[in-house]
């Protein structure tokens, strides 16, 4: 076995041990450890997608002495590999964006403690992507939730803890259904590992055993996920969570959590259950439903929304529906689009959230939406950035939005019977997402009486660093997304 | 060529009134403009009554939940979609347990080479005479290591919520300590070098009988707790303060990282343990499995002492 494949395990283990470790250290320490251990996990993470891709094959690696059915193992592909990649390159990009906000936020005895969430919430998005065992999923989708729920309440007033406290139980009702949904594949299967519990669950489709459970079990996962990543009916934690929690939570809140659960989804449908299997069972009419009706609800709401930082939150719901109906579609070219989403949705998200906040405080730091006039002359960066972020949202070429809906739309043609549907929603949901962002973009480069002028003088680097990195990710995204569906495309034949 | 006013014309112009008005000597307004003392405004009391009784009215009016229609149909519609939702998912998940496989039959699926394993090579395999802990601190370590993570991780959180800055800290109000209660004292006397000595026992036996670091650590935390509420906070802090709890709780996690990483290695590359399984029967037997339970009762018992700790007063 060649040194890269320990790469996955020294990961996750890695910035368990940073958590560890920042919870004796002071805010200051904690920070560059936490930095420090961001970068070498993305390291390890290109190095482990670098080997998979000239490998062509994905590794197993047992985690301890035993092999699979019997003990733990973790499992990584191309998929996994840009996977675990792109999560570190978010967090890095959403951490240092959000840091002159962080200090102002959060109080300096409670630095270390936000810190060991961060690591926490990174090794746990990590052991959910490279994981072959659902109930190790399973405890990490604990870590994940109260590491989320740490990330809002870190700010100390009402509507955090409010927020903080909605997210729970509703995080906390997915878990449990979640844990039921295990509970029931383990009574039929005997096994916890997800090749083996295909293994039977195809030798159980085929033979006509047990139907009702499995469904059941089937629809449980699938609900219970959906409810942790914010699928439309389920939303009402999402936009207090996002609005009101200091920006860099926000980022990594709407990029990487939900989508670690989205993730997730995609291990279970082709890992657990079979995609084929998946497909016929009538889950995937609900998830396409749900979805559909997210994309132009949550549209909607976003344009009612009178706060920027919420309207950008509803819009995640809209987001999410987009990559739930990709699912529903029930096609492998729906999967692609969904995957590719889950990116450019990551990238442009976290790029608004930080430029918002920018524009925000250019206009004193007022939540009501008139104030945001000439924003974007104020704070020349921010204002490029939100630019830039909601042209790729309306799916704009040469952002990766646009990327996106040319997929959806190409794998909804490709669907017969849900076609229609599918293109009359991706229609109405581009013109209602033009409608909010259009309306803020020209908000934010109105004139303004005795206006100052203009001035380019960099007052906070990092910040300006993160948004242009964010920048050349959506457009690399964009541009270059032939590359990043072939990966993508052989990461899910992977999972076969 | 400058001119020079004479004193009467200078007295006329505004900058000597402005001069003048400065330093206290006239007041422009008073001659100038008419002045009317104000009268104080005065109310009677029935007026008073009268008023307070209207806002009573009024915010009784708006507020009113007892006979708003709107507010009653949303309350009881919520309360009714609320129990039809529950009970139809409760009837649902019941009908689907009916379908499951009987419980304790021998040709179930879950009875599989995974099970026979865990029961017939356990005690060879992992040196150890209580089944369930080889399996959740051996076969499956990786698990048991996030679950130990889920611990560290809410403590922390609950620190987040809850702590409060050292110096109210210190000054903590005299009710939130407990009474000087003798009976309380004369039991916790007896009661927790038992609870102690029992958790210890709990521990170190965790791979020969039924218990191991979750449970042994739960009961040494209780025995904390039980002091802590007898004797309060100045004498728990004498033998375990935020220093001792800091020293105690990274130190175990961080040794058992390192064993669950040397472990995950060594089994990945094939490279042998330098644990040594000992006789299965003895104290000190079955590898790391004996040092992983001291770790986990340590976290466990700092955890869920630090759990009530910060419930009650916001720090250690």
């Amino acid at each position: 076995m060649d040194f890269i494949c320990n790469f996955p395990a020294f990961s996750i283990v890695l910035s368990i041990m940073a958590a560890i470790v920042s919870s004796a250290l002071s805010g200051k320490w904690a920070k560059r450890v936490n930095l420090f251990v961001l970068f070498i996990v993305m390291g390890l993470s290109v190095c482990v997608l670098g080997y998979t891709v000239s490998q062509g094959d994905f590794f197993v690696y047992t985690m301890g002495k035993f092999p699979a059915p019997w003990g733990n193992e973790i499992r990584a592909g191309v998929l996994e590999g840009l996977m675990a990649t792109f999560f570190c390159v978010i967090m890095i990009l959403s951490l240092l964006g959000g840091r002159k906000h962080f200090y102002e936020d959060v109080e300096e005895s409670r630095h270390n403690l936000y810190f060991i969430m961060t690591n926490l919430l990174l090794s746990s998005l990590l052991a959910m992507v490279y994981t072959n065992d659902l109930f190790t999923a399973y405890v990490f989708v604990e870590i994940n939730t109260i590491a989320a729920c740490g990330l809002i309440m870190v700010i100390q007033n009402g509507r955090t803890i409010e927020a903080a406290i909605r997210y729970m139980i509703m995080s906390l009702l997915g878990s449990g259904l979640f844990l039921i949904g295990i509970c029931i594949l383990y009574d039929l299967t005997g096994h916890l590992l997800m090749s083996n519990i295909q293994q039977s669950v195809s030798a159980l489709v085929v033979n006509g055993e047990y139907q009702i459970p499995l469904v059941m079990a089937i629809a449980l996962l699938c609900v219970g996920l959906a409810i942790k990543s914010a699928l439309y009916p389920f939303h009402s934690w999402l936009p207090d969570a996002y609005g009101y929690s200091t920006i860099s939570s926000a980022a990594m809140l709407s990029s990487l959590v939900s989508k670690g659960y989205i993730f997730l989804v995609i291990k279970i449908i082709y890992r657990v259950i079979g995609f084929d299997a998946f497909v016929d069972s009538k889950i995937i009419n609900i998830l396409f439903v749900f979805g559909v009706l997210g994309m132009i609800v949550g549209s909607l709401d976003a344009i009612r929304e009178n706060d920027i930082m919420r309207m950008i939150a509803f819009s995640s719901v809209a987001q999410i529906g987009y990559i739930y109906m990709g699912f529903g579609l029930g096609s492998e070219a729906g999967m692609v689009a969904s995957v590719f989403h889950i990116f450019s949705h990551a990238a442009t998200k976290a790029l608004l959230f930080i430029s918002a906040m920018g524009l925000r405080d250019a206009s004193g730091g007022s939540k009501a939406f008139i104030d945001l006039t000439g924003a974007g002359r104020r704070n020349v960066i921010a204002g490029i950035g939100f630019t830039i972020g909601g042209l790729s949202m309306v799916g704009i070429p040469t952002f990766s939005g646009f990327v996106s809906k040319l997929l959806f739309s190409q794998a909804a043609i490709q669907a017969d019977s849900k076609m229609l549907i599918t293109l009359i929603a991706l229609a109405i949901s581009t013109i209602l997402n033009a409608i909010y962002f259009m309306k803020t973009i020209i908000r934010i480069y109105s004139p303004v009486e005795n206006e100052q002028p203009i001035s380019l003088k960099i007052k906070n680097p990092v910040y300006v660093i993160s948004i242009v990195c964010f920048v050349i990710l959506n457009i690399v995204l964009g541009m270059w997304s032939t590359t990043i569906v072939s990966l993508i495309e052989s990461g899910l034949s992977m999972f076969r | 060529m400058s001119k020079l006013r004479s004193q009467n014309e200078y007295e006329k112009t505004s900058s000597f009134r402005f001069w003048q008005w400065l330093a206290g000597e006239k007041d422009p307004y008073i001659d100038n403009v008419e002045m009317k003392v104000q009268e104080e405004f005065h109310e009677f009391p029935i007026q008073v009554r009268k008023r307070e009784i209207d806002h009573i009215k009024l915010h009784d009016k708006i507020y009113d939940i007892d006979h708003n229609k709107e507010i009653k149909f949303f309350q009881g519609a919520y309360r009714v979609s609320a129990v039809v939702l529950c009970s139809v998912i409760m009837i649902a998940l019941v009908l689907c347990a009916s379908y499951l496989p009987k419980a304790g039959s021998p040709d179930n699926p879950s009875v599989n080479e995974v099970a026979e394993r865990y029961v017939e090579q356990g005690t060879a395999e992992t040196g150890v005479i209580n089944t369930v802990t080889g399996m959740i601190l051996n076969y499956r370590g990786f698990d048991t290591f996030g679950e130990t993570c889920v611990l560290f991780i809410a403590s922390s959180c609950v620190m987040i919520l809850l702590m409060v800055s050292e110096e109210k800290l210190k000054n903590l109000p005299k009710n939130l300590e407990p009474k000087d209660d003798k009976i309380l004292q004369y039991v916790a006397r007896i009661i927790v070098p038992v609870l102690m000595i029992f958790g210890f026992y709990v521990i170190v036996n965790g791979h020969l009988s039924p218990g191991g670091g979750f449970s042994g650590g739960a009961i040494i935390g209780s025995g904390l707790i039980l002091y802590s509420s007898a004797f309060g906070a100045e004498k728990i802090r004498k033998f375990f303060n935020e220093k001792v709890y800091k020293c105690i709780k990274i130190t175990a996690l961080i040794l058992y990282g390192c064993i669950m990483t040397y472990y995950f290695y060594t089994g990945a590359n094939g490279i042998p343990n330098i644990f040594p399984l000992g006789t299965p029967g003895n104290i000190l037997s079955a590898g790391m499995i004996f040092f992983i339970n001291l770790f986990v009762g340590s976290e466990v018992a700092c955890t869920v002492y630090s759990f009530y700790a910060l419930f009650k007063r916001g720090g250690l």
